[in-house]
């Protein structure tokens, strides 16, 4: 540990801790940042750059870092581009270097700084076209690699995220000394306060400098006032936490590290996602300091001035010899301030002429620095004191080209913020996002003391809005001192001088962009990428503007602003998407019956969030085939049973119910016959088939609607904007009882005798009839309905009795030669009969391509009535449905595959129609399918070419009518 | 985002689903001409400002009319369908 | 001034003082042949097609702010000819046609890469639509490969193939399509169009629309007056506004749709891939960054932003498919104004006013269109036919039922 004084406030000095560095293994204190233990211990090369893979070291002691970005340990495999100025050491801490090889030392792909003349802003766009094969095989790739920043293990991410909704009054976002007095002032009102802050520890910049508030240290002050808001029960303090996004509602997006930080994290997550929702919030986040482009300014030892001042406040850490290039009489006094405390400070520059200063080190007024030198580490720099120059040897290069408002929060919403030319910065307006105030250096009041000020103030008056009392407040005493400065945006000598140091963006780079006219600020920075990298330029877009202005010949305000979108710091998408891997993407729904069909060995495929059986597969079987083809032949020669229950069951009641479902299906079910089930179709307003499926009407006033699996939801929802929208005061409610009933599918020549042990007696039901059952002491229902083509019944009962009532069935079936069925049989059992399911329904046919405009009443209105009638959707131009058979019954088919005329070529303007669904009948022993072709209901018996170019298959087919089984329907209906 | 839903007050938008402007709720009459149909099902104002779109918030089964902005974003109100016109 | 690799070697040793604006900034002229409204990608492809195709060059594009500063320099810069629907099909394989000689025709590097694409399925239905799509894509003479489980795994080996909730079956595999590079494909076709002649003149909003007997007679501007014989208007995001003040009501209704791009990261994702459970598009552009977006945000809106809702929903869907990407950290998000029509494709069509072209709709797949929608549109504009490959593009398709609904969603704007 070479470059440690005593103290530092962030340490705990009597705790080492061992970390690994690039393979090296080092030491530091409980308290370092990652950044702040390789300073002390002698680290400066922490990284390469971007572009021109220049040796960096870190610039800041914040988020804001755009150097110092390292591949960190954790959950078992490197995570790229963590913020050593943000990362907690902790034991066993593993970090090492990214974007170089071999090493950090040397690294091959600086040989690019070599070109750079040839690398200039925007060059990619000018060459690399010849020839046009090579960009995907040579340049793209190699310009991937060399692009890029840390790397991306391809393993899962295994770590544990959360997320959490949290409420307050009043959010508070940072807290530095106006942070603080709002928390304060709105704590003792009595108002539910979050006070924010992304550091380990509250106080902000009242930790890293000297100096007395109400007569004690700063920092004893910032312990004297967490002691009382710790105390307040009305105020949650949220270290380690970024509010990164604005939105609507005054609703912020947070990230919280919970257990990034922790050697041994157990259960806590790596970081947590909070939704806060706040009535007001008051940005109190301070400023950040600029950097100036002069040139060499990014080598490894170049720091902020106040990024120095943290490391050797904090973490004692200790710069070695320093030069302090400042333009402001905040960073004159810092230094002043630091060399009291011991800072070597080899001399400080200043390219005011009119300042001077009594120091104790050697002080240039009109002074600029214009080189600096050290290949892996600064040596010595530059400077220019009114024309003449002169070499100063030093460890470190502290800048300070003045402070920029960090105002980035207020800009989410699209407004802009203003120029303030007294600090030459833009400050934000009143009223950028709704809730949202900021106060103290946020809003460029800079001074301590008037950051107090300003935090009581603000806080009064959200206290005001939320009408609360707000209590007298003693306003403490601290600095107040003048903040003076004249802009120094870049240093005109010759030598690359950097603005964005993370994408390797110059002052040539800018001037370039103008130069070939993207002199607009919003070219500049997508010619140049500047402000695009992982800093999103907080610390070079105001310097770039700068320039930008400088080079085109206008103003600040007038060349633009700054813009900045959420979020403010990189959020991970495992925060974001937190609980969404493996199964907490979707919930689950199960059938009553899942556990059973699981039990039985059915493998189960997704239908919507539903789980169905696919099979029932038995010892000996070949393949699944195997399976449906047995199961096909059970209901068809004996009996199947099947759990339906993932369709929609709507109840509609009420007086009006029939006159309602009137108006939403194309037919007439008003005087459906009580005990009688009819089949619907639904159209969208727009005329085409929403879905399909039965309507009971199970009493008088009392209807029963179902819907398919897919459509169960969006029917629910169309049927309550029809009712609340076009039927206001009829007397009718809507229930979707769906997961209330379990129903089951009896099907087959023995259905009967299956019911009958169940029911004892089987009523006397007609085909489509209804009537209420007993079973036992259990309420059902039985419907006569089938969707196999068979005699069949559909049982249902309250859903706790489901698996009972399956098991039952099932075992009565095998007892009679049958059995349960999957999905894949009642597919086959389908298609037999041309039934049709979303397959067929896709969103774009209607009821006259699928034969059923027979089923739209002339009578009355309904949905889609109206819309059905534009002439494009009807006609012989349209593709109908019909049946497939192969010539071939061995052929194969199936869905999604191309029709053609046998002699046209398979080319777009030849297709005829496509294949919706297709099977092997083991009923009818041949291939089926059914398809949309056009004008197909007019051309049963032609022949056409089935081409499948995606697997290979061709084949003769000719169309039928799509009903294949049993056309006059004797099987289901005697 | 928060919504005001005339059944349960203010609500996440997590909890509602839009369908888009209000003109959803003006149906024409059955025997409309067609150029009645087209202007309710497609056209729209679609204005840059203060606007009514309509949402359904399914926990309740509610669909409402909401006045909105469709440039700030701000939620001036909301009026059940079964309620309005 | 001819781009190369030999113009970089030459400039560069010169202290690259050579390069020159890549296009001029005139001052707007009184009149014009034709007028362009908007200075996006489309309407920068319409006046460089119009120029280069036809001729025609005493056009000038009007842009209210600058070039390339609408969905063209916001998008996820997907380019495919992957759809399935007659008047889809061909207009976006010619597309894709134009795209693959873009930078030989424009001398600019707009970084057209055909990576693959990749559009994964999880179901049975899916996989039999995904098949529909397939082979319509063969009939129309472009690229597709069915893969299976396998055959994704072997080239996206980092999805989750083991605890996902909704299994990968398999994907369409489309190998022509890719990205590009969204910027450079606005800069090029400006420069194209300026050195043919085109006025590109940029902070110049319209703010009227002259008509007289029905007949368009020129534009009013805060750059003043411009008369033209024909106007086409081209500005996504702001269409209705802008047909407003030729007093027409279009089928269209304004959408949010947020993107995302990550920190840098070297590579490790090398298609595009789309999900095919939740709405869910990645690829991962040259600099490093992966991009990826999802739906809209639902609600209409011109705030260019949009809400935590949203993010969470395509931050969920990529940790469902690809729970590597857990690890990257996302640095910007965006919303884009969509045109969404009442079908999900776009009108590029004569408007009931005589001289004004409207070309717009594109919800949110326009930027694949870009190079023939300008080409499709600077024929209608400069023969009053539409182009074959646009023949179904019409405005009165809603009307007439003749409708390109690709997602069968019906008539709601956002679902497309």
């Amino acid at each position: 540990m070479k470059r440690r004084v005593t103290g530092g406030s962030a340490l705990d000095r009597g705790r080492a801790v061992r970390f690994h560095f690039d393979g090296r293994e080092m030491t530091g204190c409980r308290g370092d940042t990652l950044a702040s233990a390789l300073l002390a211990n002698n680290v400066r090369l922490m990284g390469r750059s971007f572009k021109y893979h220049r040796p960096r070291g870190v610039l800041t002691a914040g988020s804001e870092e755009p150097n110092a970005l390292v591949e960190l340990k954790r959950d078992g495999t490197f995570h790229p581009n963590i913020r050593a100025t943000l990362q907690e050491l902790h034991s066993g801490l593993e970090a090492r270097v990214q974007n170089c090889w071999p090493s950090v030392r040397h690294d091959v792909m600086a040989v690019n700084d070599l070109f750079a003349p040839f690398l200039s802003a925007g060059f990619y766009y000018k060459t690399f076209m010849w020839p046009r094969a090579f960009w995907e095989r040579l340049y793209e790739p190699v310009i991937r690699r060399a692009a890029g920043l840390g790397r991306l293990p391809r393993a899962h991410d295994e770590s544990l995220h959360e997320r959490a909704f949290a409420f307050c009054d009043l959010l508070v976002i940072g807290s530095g000394p106006t942070g603080l007095m709002v928390a304060l002032t709105a704590g003792r009102a009595g108002a539910d306060v979050i006070l924010a802050e992304e550091d380990r520890q509250m106080g902000g910049r009242l930790l890293s400098q000297a100096g007395q508030i109400d007569g004690q240290g700063a920092e004893d002050w910032v312990q004297g006032v967490l002691a009382e808001l710790t105390a307040l029960p009305n105020v949650r303090l949220m270290p380690r936490t970024s509010i990164f996004g604005t939105y609507d509602g005054g609703v912020f997006g947070a990230l919280e590290r919970v257990g990034q930080h922790l050697a041994e994290p157990g259960l806590a997550p790596r970081e947590c996602y909070w939704r806060i929702t706040a009535r007001r919030a008051i940005l109190a986040s301070g400023a950040l300091e600029r950097p100036i482009a002069h040139p060499g300014n990014d080598r490894p030892g170049v720091m902020l001035l106040s990024a120095v001042a943290s490391y050797w406040h904090r973490w004692a850490v200790d710069p070695g010899r320093v030069v302090v290039f400042g333009n402001n009489d905040h960073a004159l006094a810092s230094a002043q301030v630091l060399a009291d405390q011991g800072m070597q400070i080899a001399a400080y520059i200043d390219p005011r002429e009119d300042v001077a200063g009594d120091t104790p080190f050697p002080f240039h007024s009109g002074g600029e620095v214009v080189a600096t030198r050290g290949r892996h580490g600064l040596r010595e720099v530059t400077i220019r004191v009114r024309g003449r120059e002169s070499r100063i040897a030093c460890d470190t290069l502290a800048l300070s080209g003045g402070w920029n408002p960090t105002l980035a929060l207020t800009c989410h919403h699209g407004a802009r913020p203003v120029w303030d030319e007294a600090i030459a910065a833009f400050v934000p307006r009143p009223g950028m996002v709704p809730g949202l105030e900021a106060a103290g250096a946020a809003r460029g009041r800079f001074s301590i003391a008037a950051c107090l000020a300003d935090g009581v103030e603000a806080a009064q008056a959200a206290l005001a809005e939320l009408g609360l009392k707000a209590p007298d407040m003693v306003l403490p005493e601290a600095e107040d001192s003048a903040y003076a400065l004249r802009p120094l945006w870049q240093v005109k000598a010759k030598g690359r001088a950097w603005l964005d140091f993370a994408n390797d963006v110059t002052t040539k780079d800018v001037t370039l962009a103008a130069q070939e006219g993207f002199a607009s600020v919003e070219h500049m920075k997508r010619y140049t990428t500047q402000g695009m990298a992982p800093d999103q330029g907080k610390s070079s877009n105001m310097g770039a503007l700068a320039v930008l202005a400088d080079a085109t010949g206008g103003s600040i305000p007038e060349t633009g602003t700054t813009t900045f979108r959420p979020p403010f710091v990189p959020v991970s998408i495992g925060a974001l998407g937190a609980g969404a891997k493996g199964a907490g993407f979707r919930p689950e729904r199960r059938t009553t019956s899942d556990a059973q069909a699981r039990a039985m060995g059915a493998p189960m495929i997704e239908a919507g969030l539903w789980y169905r059986p696919s099979y029932f597969p038995q010892a000996g079987d070949a393949d699944w085939r195997t399976a449906c083809n047995r199961e096909t032949g059970f209901v068809r020669q004996t009996v199947g049973v099947c759990d339906v229950s993932t369709l929609g069951k709507i109840a509609v009641q009420g007086p009006d119910a029939g006159r309602f479902l009137d108006f939403v299906y194309t037919g007439t079910m008003s005087r459906l016959a009580v005990g009688r089930v009819r089949y619907g179709l639904m159209l969208r307003e727009d005329g085409h088939v929403m879905d399909d499926g039965t309507c009971a009407r199970l009493n008088e006033h009392d209807y029963l609607v179902t819907t398919t699996t897919a459509a169960a939801g969006e029917v629910m929802q169309h049927l309550e904007f029809v009712q609340q929208a076009f039927c206001r005061g009829w007397q009718l409610r809507l229930a979707s009882v769906t997961e209330n009933w379990a129903q089951m599918a009896v099907a087959g020549p023995l259905a009967g005798e299956v019911l009958g042990h169940v029911l004892g007696e089987v009523p006397d039901l007609p085909f489509m009839g209804y009537c209420p059952v007993q079973i036992g002491a259990v309420a059902g229902r039985l419907f006569r309905i089938s969707f196999s083509g068979e005699k069949g019944y559909e049982l249902a009962v309250p859903a706790r009795f489901g698996a009972d009532l399956f098991r039952h069935l099932v075992a009565l079936a095998e007892g009679l030669g049958g059995g349960a069925y999957g999905m894949e049989a009642l597919n086959v059992l389908r298609i037999e009969k041309g039934f049709i399911t979303h397959a067929e329904i896709d969103g774009r046919v209607t009821a006259f391509d699928l034969g059923m405009q027979g089923m739209m009443s002339s009578k009355k209105d309904f949905i889609g009535r109206a819309a059905s009638q534009r002439p494009g959707l009807t006609g012989p131009e349209r593709m109908q449905l019909v049946g497939l058979r192969p010539s071939d019954p061995q052929a194969g088919i199936a869905a999604g595959a191309s029709l053609f005329q046998p002699d046209a070529p398979a080319t777009a303007a030849h297709v005829e129609g496509h294949v919706t669904s297709a099977c092997y009948s083991p009923t009818l022993g041949t291939w089926l399918g059914l398809a949309l072709v056009v004008n197909g209901r007019a051309r049963h018996g032609a022949r056409l070419r089935l081409e499948d170019g995606l697997r290979g298959q061709r084949c003769e087919v000719s169309l039928c009518d799509p009903v294949f089984f049993d056309p006059e329907g004797g099987r289901m209906r005697d | 985002m928060y919504l005001p839903c005339p059944c349960c007050g203010w609500r996440d938008m997590r909890e509602f689903t839009c369908i888009g402007a209000a003109d959803y709720c003006d149906r024409p009459e059955a025997d409309a001409p067609p150029e009645a149909w087209d202007n309710y099902l497609h056209l729209r104002d679609n204005p840059a400002g203060p606007a009514r779109d309509l949402w359904y918030h399914a926990p309740c089964g509610t669909w409402l009319e909401v006045a909105r902005d469709t440039v700030t974003h701000a939620v001036t109100g909301s009026t059940a369908v079964e309620e309005a016109g | 001034m001819q781009f190369s690799g030999f113009r970089i070697l030459k400039e560069g040793l010169a202290g690259n003082r050579g390069w020159k604006p890549h296009w001029r900034k005139p001052d707007p002229k009184p009149d014009y042949d034709m007028l362009i409204i908007g200075g996006g990608g489309h309407g920068l492809a319409t006046a460089y097609y119009l120029a280069k195709n036809h001729g025609l060059t005493n056009i000038a594009v009007l842009e209210k702010g600058y070039l390339g500063g609408g969905n063209i320099g916001r998008n996820t810069t997907i380019v495919r000819a992957n759809y399935f629907l007659p008047g889809n099909s061909e207009f976006y394989s010619h597309s894709l046609k134009l795209w693959e000689g873009l930078e030989d025709e424009l001398n600019y590097n707009v970084m057209h890469s055909q990576r693959g694409l990749i559009n994964l399925f999880h179901s049975d239905g899916q996989r039999d639509a995904f098949a529909r799509r397939g082979n319509a894509m063969l009939a129309q003479g472009d690229d597709a490969i069915l893969l299976d489980r396998e055959g994704v795994r072997a080239i996206l080996p980092y999805l989750d193939f083991e605890q996902a909730r909704f299994p990968i079956y398999g994907g369409l595999y489309h190998k022509r399509g890719g990205t590009a590079r969204h910027d450079a494909v606005a800069w090029g076709y400006a420069r194209g169009a300026d050195q043919r002649g085109v006025d590109l003149i940029e902070n110049c909003e319209v703010t009227g629309i002259s008509v007289e007997s029905g007949r368009v007679t020129g534009v009013s501007t805060t750059r003043g007056e411009i008369r033209a014989r024909k106007v086409g208007i081209v500005t996504a995001g702001r269409t209705s506004q802008v047909a407003a003040m030729a007093g027409l009501r279009l089928p269209i209704e304004s959408h949010i749709l947020q993107a995302f791009v990550t920190e840098g990261l070297k590579p490790c994702i090398d298609h595009v891939i789309s999900f095919g459970m939740g709405h869910f598009y990645i690829s991962q552009s040259d600099k490093g960054g992966l991009v990826f977006g999802g739906d809209l945000d639902f609600y209409p809106s011109y705030a260019a932003r949009g809400n935590l809702p949203g993010v969470e929903q395509v931050m969920e869907a990529g940790m469902a498919l690809m729970p590597m990407i857990g690890r990257a950290k996302v640095l910007r998000s965006w919303g884009g104004i969509m045109d969404m029509t009442p079908d999900g494709s776009p009108i590029i069509d004569r408007t009931p006013i005589e001289g004004l072209y409207l070309d717009a709709g594109w919800c949110y797949g326009g930027f694949k269109a870009v190079p023939a929608s300008g080409w499709c549109m600077a024929h209608l504009m400069a023969t009053d036919q539409p182009h074959p490959v646009a023949r179904r593009y019409r405005l009165d398709r809603f009307a007439t039922g003749h409708l390109l609904d690709e997602e069968g969603k019906g008539s709601q704007h956002n679902l497309h």
